[in-house]
């Protein structure tokens, strides 16, 4: 059984949301990394990039394959969590404390598209 | 793809050891058990063990079984010797790959086992008897009463003396001494045959061992008490890729010939006949359109298969085969098909990774330096 975290959201891409404010921290769930396997490099965007809801903002590496990373919601990338360039396996080790991405809302009624832990533990099986 | 997947004679053994399953060919296979990482420097540093049971074992016997042999694949049985084995292919006449495959020299005139790719069983099977007509031989499929391990890694001689109990034996010697593409014959208490082989798909020495599922769930329980390392077909494919070693399917298929491949040394061109032989021929005196190339990206971005090989300016000129970021040289490095004109070493070439091209280079394919048995 995958860990999901009870007062985050969650996309149905996998990626998990913490609401600071106006500000989005996005990272990917338990399900994700352990789906993926051992995280070999992680392909992060730069500061200032902007992102609508559903856009590919990167992807991470296994040693197998490539997945995509999609935006939950729109808005301005305001920090990357650079550390995970040097230590991909940050996410595998802790995928709720390994961050990726800080998104400067556009519109936070985005947020109310994505699901609630109890939501997201019905897909993420 | 048949409707109904089909499982290994170990199958619940790896249900059991908690394996990453998947469909690979026909049949639900193990993926990885730890993680690909894990399991692949086990290989190249100690020794794992792969259930390849899903391989096809076809024999083939009769008065004209050499002069068939030589007939359908592509590398020259005429001088093999009892106990060898040699590396080639099956090709239609136009050059396409039906399937590569080891052929082995059994310890009796006119016999040969062919060991063939899961996925091309069936194909093969129906291609090897719609080109026997004329031939007095008996062609007979035995994939689904053999079951397969594959023992490889630097301990894998010492781990195989002490698995079959060879310890002091006269038998020992004989299976130390065994050299790369060699093999050997034994039998169980019962009198069931198995197979020793000097032969593997990881670029390390190893062993492969054929006998009945039973006495291959024996070994497999084994291994595992002896903390023999599971390895899944994940690090299979990194490891081979590694070794230089192609995959049917990516590097060698009805499109890819074995000259595209840069595998000619196992088509005997000078052999009387064989199918594919003209059109093989021509190849090489032509030059073939497309070859077969590694490249080495001097970036982190990691090539995967499918992904566009281009030239400075955007122009595709290839595709990517297999791809990965190398666990045992930490590189990123793949194999690609490309336009012959940009196929020499040392030729700069960019592969375009989602967004972004990155720069590399035409390098040789055989990344990782092989440590077989001499």
């Amino acid at each position: 059984m995958s860990k999901i975290i009870e007062g985050l959201l969650y996309s149905e891409s996998h990626e998990w949301v913490k609401v600071d404010g106006n500000i989005a921290i996005i990272g990917v769930s338990d399900f994700a990394q352990a789906e993926m396997g051992d995280i070999v490099y992680i392909d992060l965007p730069s500061e200032g990039d902007e992102f609508n809801a559903g856009d590919d903002f990167g992807a991470l590496e296994s040693v197998k394959a490539s997945s995509e990373l999609y935006s939950p919601v729109g808005g301005t990338v305001v920090a990357v969590n650079n550390e995970l360039e040097d230590s991909p396996e940050k996410v595998n080790e802790d995928p709720y404390t390994a961050w990726i991405i800080k998104v400067e809302m556009d519109d936070k009624k985005e947020l109310d598209s994505l699901l609630n832990a109890a939501a997201y533990a019905e897909i993420a099986k | 793809m048949s409707d109904t997947i089909k499982t290994t004679c170990l199958h619940d053994k790896h249900v059991k050891l908690g394996a990453k399953m998947s469909p690979f060919a026909g049949f639900d296979m193990p993926i990885q058990y730890s993680s690909i990482t894990e399991e692949h420097n086990a290989v190249r540093k100690n020794v794992g063990v792969f259930d390849v049971s899903h391989m096809g074992e076809i024999f083939v016997s009769g008065k004209d079984a050499l002069k068939y042999v030589n007939h359908v694949f592509t590398n020259d049985v005429t001088n093999l010797e009892e106990g060898k084995i040699l590396y080639g292919m099956m090709c239609y006449p136009d050059g396409g790959v039906v399937d590569d495959l080891l052929v082995y020299k059994e310890f009796e005139d006119d016999h040969f086992l062919f060991v063939v790719n899961a996925a091309n069983i069936d194909k093969d099977y129906r291609w090897m008897l719609e080109n026997a007509e004329g031939f007095d031989v008996v062609i007979d499929n035995q994939s689904e009463v053999w079951g397969q391990l594959a023992i490889q890694g630097p301990a894998s001689e010492d781990e195989v003396i002490s698995l079959l109990g060879l310890e002091d034996s006269e038998a020992e010697e004989e299976i130390r001494n065994l050299k790369f593409y060699t093999f050997a014959d034994a039998e169980d208490d019962k009198g069931n045959r198995v197979i020793i082989s000097r032969t593997g798909y990881t670029g390390e020495d190893g062993y492969e061992i054929y006998a009945t599922p039973q006495n291959i769930n024996y070994l497999w329980d084994e291994l595992m008490a002896d903390g023999v390392a599971p390895c899944g077909l994940g690090c299979r494919d990194t490891l081979r890729f590694e070794a230089g070693l192609p995959l049917y399917g990516d590097e060698l298929s009805a499109e890819i010939s074995p000259v595209m491949a840069g595998l000619s040394m196992f088509c005997k061109l000078d052999k009387e006949e064989f199918i594919g032989k003209e059109a093989l021929s021509a190849q090489k005196t032509d030059g073939a359109p497309r070859k077969l190339v590694g490249i080495e990206l001097h970036d982190v971005a990691i090539p995967r298969a499918g992904y566009p090989v281009e030239l400075e300016d955007g122009t595709q000129v290839g595709t990517v085969t297999t791809g990965y970021h190398s666990i045992s040289l930490d590189k990123s490095i793949c194999f690609a098909l490309v336009d012959s004109a940009y196929s020499a070493l040392g030729t700069a070439l960019w592969v375009r990774v989602r967004k972004k091209s990155f720069p590399g280079e035409v390098v040789k394919k055989r990344f990782y330096q092989t440590n077989y048995k001499k």
